[in-house]
């Protein structure tokens, strides 16, 4: 399988050969070049079929209409002169989708959050009759997509007001079953003893969560915060729906409008700076922490 | 304060008393977890039955008044020439894509699994693209297609060829989102087989390995058969990821035809030129007997392997 495992067996069925059975060394000619070819070459072009694309975006996002509309390749843009940035910002309210996409975010995942740390005690800790069939619940409500709820949600949130307006964006995502799930599967491996014996000392439900339960939860709760902060931050579908003003989009929904109002090909440095504007955030928060976020999306992940 | 109950491992042992504190729990309990109860109750389960009750409406949305028709939306969508195209179109995105993204994925979770310096490194970076903006993708490899401009159309050209029209052929627009959603989340199946390729018995690949296996037997008798769990696994989470895409096709090409797969058809129903809201629910409550389907394979096998293992 893997290059540095392969030539170290030694060859049992090389009997044909009538010199001396190679010796491997671990530096010799040979092996060196075979890591090269089975270790590095698959990851380097991996790596780089991910990274291109992402290069691209970033160096078209300083060209000029007249680097990009050109038959020759520029690779490198002639200055590194936001001005694309600046159309792209002046051009659609860029810095209210930017508000809005950070309220969302932060007031959504922040709810949900808390939302899942109460509810996942409350399954693991507080005595309640039928807390399987609870739970059997939010596993269910866990795998049904939210795709296929959009028009009643729609429909619910329009008839509330809820239309045009940041909180009519958050309300229907609020419901955590991913953060539920994930946490009260951490919270089950805690030793009982420890929660014994805050009890033992008087502590009640409350001060047993947030003393005891939560503070050695941190990573979990770290996890569930990061992936949720991730997803609301991409959100699509239902922004798009439930808006259809300008002052209450978000990011992602806003920067269809810029797609919108540039349609031929001198618009695209402008589209790729409003792609950098709207990737860069998570792509940040992803290179510091991928490791919780990595182990949040494929640990628990049943839905995406 | 209560006399302190005798170290018992789990709660139940206390039961007999339904006492002053069970009752105190039984409030403690709806006080933590109800808030999130009714949110999933009213966004996640109501408008799976609402949907079920709008499908049997002839209505448009916006409208005040709705007829109720019975089965007509679906007698309508079976039977009309919208079926075939769109659950064809679905089948091959999906098939597309999920085997597309796992082939691909398991030969990177190899490479990943190589004892090199870097594969950290690397295993991040090729996670990258499944947690970037569906919108912000979309928006930059529909510049690389682009058949004037796109980098695409100049490596082509290089090679003597004419850029095909990606955007405005119905077949090469639905190519063109496949290969971009598989770009998205093959990361995901790698990092997925990885562990699974990780979690393989040392012994046996060592065994064989004595026995005279070369890697390429080692990995097709012995990893590929040991890894179908984590095959499983993943074949119903793409599977149901890929049946729910919807912002890599709505950004790459807006007005669907080549790309309806039932969830965009069902968005552009409701919310694109028509406004068919019945209709749109219909197809919606098509969309999710299948997915059932699928979740009810998933259940069975996520409740005994993969949560509680």
């Amino acid at each position: 399988m893997s290059a540095p495992t392969a030539p170290a067996v030694p060859r049992a069925d090389s009997l044909d050969d009538d010199g001396p059975a190679p010796r491997v060394r671990p530096f010799s000619r040979t092996n060196l070049v075979q890591t090269l070819l089975a270790g590095y070459v698959p990851l380097v072009v991996a790596v780089l079929v991910v990274f291109l694309p992402l290069l691209w975006m970033v160096l078209s996002s300083f060209k000029q209409p007249g680097e990009i509309v050109t038959l020759d390749l520029q690779v490198l843009p002639k200055s590194l002169d936001p001005e694309n940035y600046r159309i792209a910002t002046t051009t659609v309210p860029f810095g209210q989708f930017f508000l809005n996409s950070t309220v969302v975010t932060v007031v959504g995942s922040g709810i949900k959050v808390l939302l899942a740390i109460l509810t996942a005690y409350a399954l693991v800790f507080v005595r309640f009759p039928g807390k399987k069939l609870i739970f059997v619940l939010i596993l269910v409500a866990l795998m049904v997509p939210a795709q296929v709820s959009i028009l009643p949600n729609y429909i619910l949130i329009a008839g509330m007001g809820g239309k045009n307006t940041l909180w009519g964006i958050i309300l229907p995502g609020l419901g955590t079953a991913f953060g539920t799930f994930l946490l009260r599967q951490h919270f089950l491996t805690l030793p009982a003893s420890i929660m014994e014996a805050a009890e033992i000392d008087g502590a009640g439900h409350w001060r047993r969560l947030w003393q005891v339960a939560a503070p050695v939860s941190l990573p979990s709760i770290a996890t569930v915060a990061l992936v949720t902060v991730v997803s609301e931050w991409n959100e699509y579908i239902w922004p798009l729906i439930i808006t259809d003003k300008p002052e209450s989009m978000t990011l992602p929904v806003g920067l269809t409008l810029l797609q919108n109002s540039e349609g031929n090909g001198a618009g695209w440095g402008i589209m790729m700076a409003g792609a950098v504007l709207v990737i860069l955030p998570i792509l940040v928060v992803f290179a510091m922490l991928q490791r919780y976020i990595v182990a949040g999306l494929t640990q628990g992940s049943v839905t995406g | 304060m209560q006399p302190a109950p005798p170290p018992a491992p789990t709660p139940p042992a206390a039961r007999p008393r339904w006492s002053a504190r069970s009752r105190r729990d039984f409030i403690v309990f709806l006080a933590l977890a109800l808030p999130n109860l009714v949110l999933i109750g009213t966004f996640t389960y109501l408008p799976l039955l609402n949907n079920i009750y709008y499908s049997t409406l002839n209505w448009t949305l916006g409208s005040a008044s709705a007829t109720v028709v019975g089965l007509e939306n679906y007698v309508r969508f079976f039977t009309s020439a919208d079926a075939p195209k769109v659950l064809g179109t679905t089948a091959i995105f999906t098939v597309t894509t999920v085997g597309g993204s796992m082939v691909l994925g398991l030969l990177v979770a190899v490479a990943l699994n190589s004892r090199v310096r870097g594969t950290t490194f690397a295993r991040a970076a090729v996670f990258a693209p499944y947690v970037l903006s569906g919108v912000g993708v979309g928006l930059v490899w529909l510049f690389i297609f682009d058949p004037g401009y796109g980098v695409l159309s100049w490596l082509l050209r290089g090679l003597g060829q004419q850029s095909p029209q990606w955007i405005n052929n119905p077949e090469l627009s639905l190519v063109m989102v496949i290969i971009v959603y598989v770009w998205k989340n093959l990361g995901y199946c790698a990092v997925v087989f990885l562990a699974g390729l990780q979690s393989l018995p040392k012994d046996v690949m060592e065994a064989a390995a004595l026995d005279g296996a070369g890697s390429f037997r080692r990995f097709r008798s012995i990893s590929v058969p040991l890894l179908s769990p984590t095959t499983f696994f993943l074949l119903i989470t793409t599977m149901l990821s890929s049946l729910q895409a919807f912002d890599l096709i709505r950004i790459m090409t807006p007005l669907g035809s080549g790309t309806s797969t039932l969830i965009y058809e069902a968005y552009l129903q409701a919310f694109g030129a028509y406004n068919r809201a019945g209709y749109s629910a219909a197809i919606s409550v098509v969309l999710f007997a299948i997915l059932l389907v699928i979740t009810v394979l998933q259940l069975r096998f996520v409740e005994r392997k993969v949560h509680y293992s």
